[in-house]
């Protein structure tokens, strides 16, 4: 607080602000030329020197995606499996949370140290024999196949166990006596104590998944089941790099993203920093 | 709750006195080396956490397993049969030039990536820190790129590219400068990466260190200011040592996350970029197995990488990144 006051105090940084202005062009000049050039008529594109705007705008780009690939389908797999998986991943960790920090019970700490161990290997280096197991599951070109290997993230579990530490024993004690379960006292007491930070940890798992893009490449092949990312990386050759086409492709796709940013900007950054740094 | 006593009932009838002290399982205690436990809250918290036992067995152990399994052995997809050859596929990726290469690119990609990302990363934070116009809007533009998925990026970045058609090229020629052949040339294709690569995670950086320098305390600041202290030297001897654990956190993440990167080079380079020059290991593990169909060797090299980002995980807290966070 006596910080920002100070700031108020500080003349503005003119030079800073200059180079900040800069920088922020050149941040935001892809999407600039993103948004210009699904409206250019390939003849724009193919012009030398290439031009900037567009000669006309028209939106024979948007219905080419639409024509290429069920552009539709790709995005309501992407929603579908990155809301199951946020869905499964956050309530697997709050209950395990929930266990690891407020319940005695023998055997804590080896399934604390078991937990926090999976952290040391990462999905990349897994990803062969997890594809031999779904494949043996016959879960290969499934949604299930898609959504089940990330369904379990220790570091999800840590953040919310996190969130959990912080609720005092006292009240839970206190709602013990007066003839609360354990089930109760999730429910009732350490649920709504830590909303917001569930809330972090959902959006931050969610944009994990929508991103998601090695695996899905891996266990799907069949164009039904494609999400959006992979979709989009079978566009690049299956409209030959016609360029206008793949800029209205990435419109359909960042727009929502950057409005949907724009909004939770706040929450999102915080859940950034939290997890970046816890 | 049957267990709870009740003050209506004078008396506990014998049967309700043997049921209470034979039966009642659910609140019964038990002892595990000394320490006292309750059943029924052990039972609670097991059948709490059997979804992430089963998902840990499932997802961590037997990967693992079956990971070391496949590495000394010969396992190729059509065959679908294991093969005992022993360290073969190891000494197959040591022989392998395409091996050393994708290690070397994952190490330069890790090094000029970090470098580049950490000096532009201090420099908009500390200028987004100090009074400048719309601190706001700029952060969130800054931060953009990382919401938005690769791939997504990786389209634009493409025509960006384009030897012919992109406009990189063209404000080139603006200043005179002979037009690059970007992706298409073994000497700059790495480079175009690690630019793309730098856009895309900048924000996340920014947002990591803007959060330090906030939680730089107001006092020390005023006191070197009436010090008479510069700009600079404040930069330089109180927010850049207040900032050293984020920056040795965002180095050593950076790198392990370096040696994670695939999605960029595997839309930009589907086949490793000319003369191999930009693909990574994970790529290189994904060529082994999903194009080639050796998952042996990709298993072999898969060990390879785990030991490679163990060694930098063990190294980063040796140094003492996370835990001065942490604290």
């Amino acid at each position: 607080m006596a910080k920002q006051k100070k700031l108020r105090k500080d003349p503005t940084n003119v030079p800073g602000s200059i180079v900040i202005l800069i920088g922020s062009f050149i941040m935001i000049f892809p999407f600039v030329w993103m948004i210009l050039s699904a409206f250019k008529t390939p003849g724009d594109v193919y012009a030398y020197p290439p031009k900037w705007l567009p000669s006309q705008w028209n939106l024979d780009n948007f219905k080419a995606v639409f024509d290429l690939i069920p552009f539709w389908t790709y995005y309501g797999n992407s929603i579908f499996t990155s809301v199951v998986q946020t869905f499964l991943q956050i309530s697997i960790s709050i209950l395990a949370a929930y266990a690891l920090t407020k319940l005695r019970f023998p055997g804590r700490n080896f399934m604390y140290k078991f937990l926090q161990s999976s952290m040391f290997v990462p999905t990349v280096v897994t990803i062969i024999p997890t594809f031999l197991i779904i494949s043996k599951m016959g879960l290969v070109n499934t949604y299930a196949g898609i959504i089940l290997p990330q369904i379990m993230s220790a570091f999800t579990t840590m953040l919310i166990m996190s969130f959990f530490v912080s609720v005092p024993n006292e009240l839970l004690e206190a709602a013990r006596i007066d003839g609360c379960g354990y089930m109760g006292c999730l429910f009732k007491i350490m649920l709504p104590s830590s909303v917001s930070g569930i809330t972090t940890a959902a959006l931050f798992s969610f944009l994990g998944h929508w991103k998601s893009y090695q695996w899905p490449l891996i266990v799907t092949n069949s164009t039904k089941l494609r999400t959006l990312p992979i979709g989009l990386k079978y566009l690049v050759q299956e409209s030959s790099s016609e360029y206008q086409v793949m800029m209205a492709a990435a419109v359909l796709t960042v727009v929502p993203v950057l409005i949907v940013y724009s909004i939770y900007e706040k929450q999102l950054v915080k859940s950034i920093t939290l997890t970046g740094i816890k | 709750m049957p267990n709870e006593k009740t003050p209506t009932a004078e008396k506990p009838s014998f049967m309700a006195a043997v049921k209470e002290k034979y039966f009642n399982i659910y609140n019964s205690k038990f002892r595990v080396r000394g320490e006292k436990y309750h059943l029924g809250e052990t039972a609670v918290a097991y059948t709490l956490l059997t979804p992430t036992i089963i998902t840990l067995i499932l997802l961590f152990v037997l990967p693992l397993i079956i990971l070391l399994v496949l590495s000394v052995n010969d396992f190729r997809v059509n065959k679908g049969v294991l093969d005992f050859n022993g360290i073969e596929n190891f000494l197959y990726l040591m022989r392998a030039e395409k091996f050393w290469k994708a290690m070397r690119n994952t190490v330069i990609f890790a090094v000029v990536k970090l470098s580049l990302d950490v000096c532009l990363a201090l420099c908009v934070a500390l200028l987004l820190d100090s009074k400048v116009w719309c601190r706001r809007v700029m952060r969130t533009i800054y931060f953009s790129p990382v919401v938005v998925p690769v791939v997504a990026c990786s389209l634009i970045w493409l025509w960006f590219y384009d030897p012919e058609l992109g406009p990189f090229n063209q404000i080139l020629g603006w200043f005179g400068i002979e037009p690059l052949k970007w992706l298409y040339s073994s000497d700059t294709a790495m480079g175009s990466i690690i630019a793309f690569s730098v856009w895309h995670g900048l924000g996340y950086n920014v947002v990591l260190l803007l959060s330090g320098l906030q939680s730089v305390s107001g006092e020390y600041l005023e006191a070197a200011k009436l010090d008479g202290a510069s700009e600079m030297q404040i930069v330089w001897h109180i927010k850049l040592p207040m900032l050293m654990p984020i920056i040795s956190f965002v180095i050593s993440m950076g790198i392990i996350n370096a040696f994670k990167a695939f999605s960029e080079v595997n839309v930009m380079t589907p086949d490793g970029g000319p003369g191999y020059s930009t693909a990574m290991v994970v790529n290189y593990i994904h060529e082994l197995a999903f194009t080639n169909g050796r998952f042996g060797r990709g298993a072999a090299c898969s060990i390879i990488l785990f030991c490679v980002i163990y060694a930098l995980t063990a190294l980063k807290d040796k140094i003492g990144g996370s835990k001065e966070i942490d604290g």
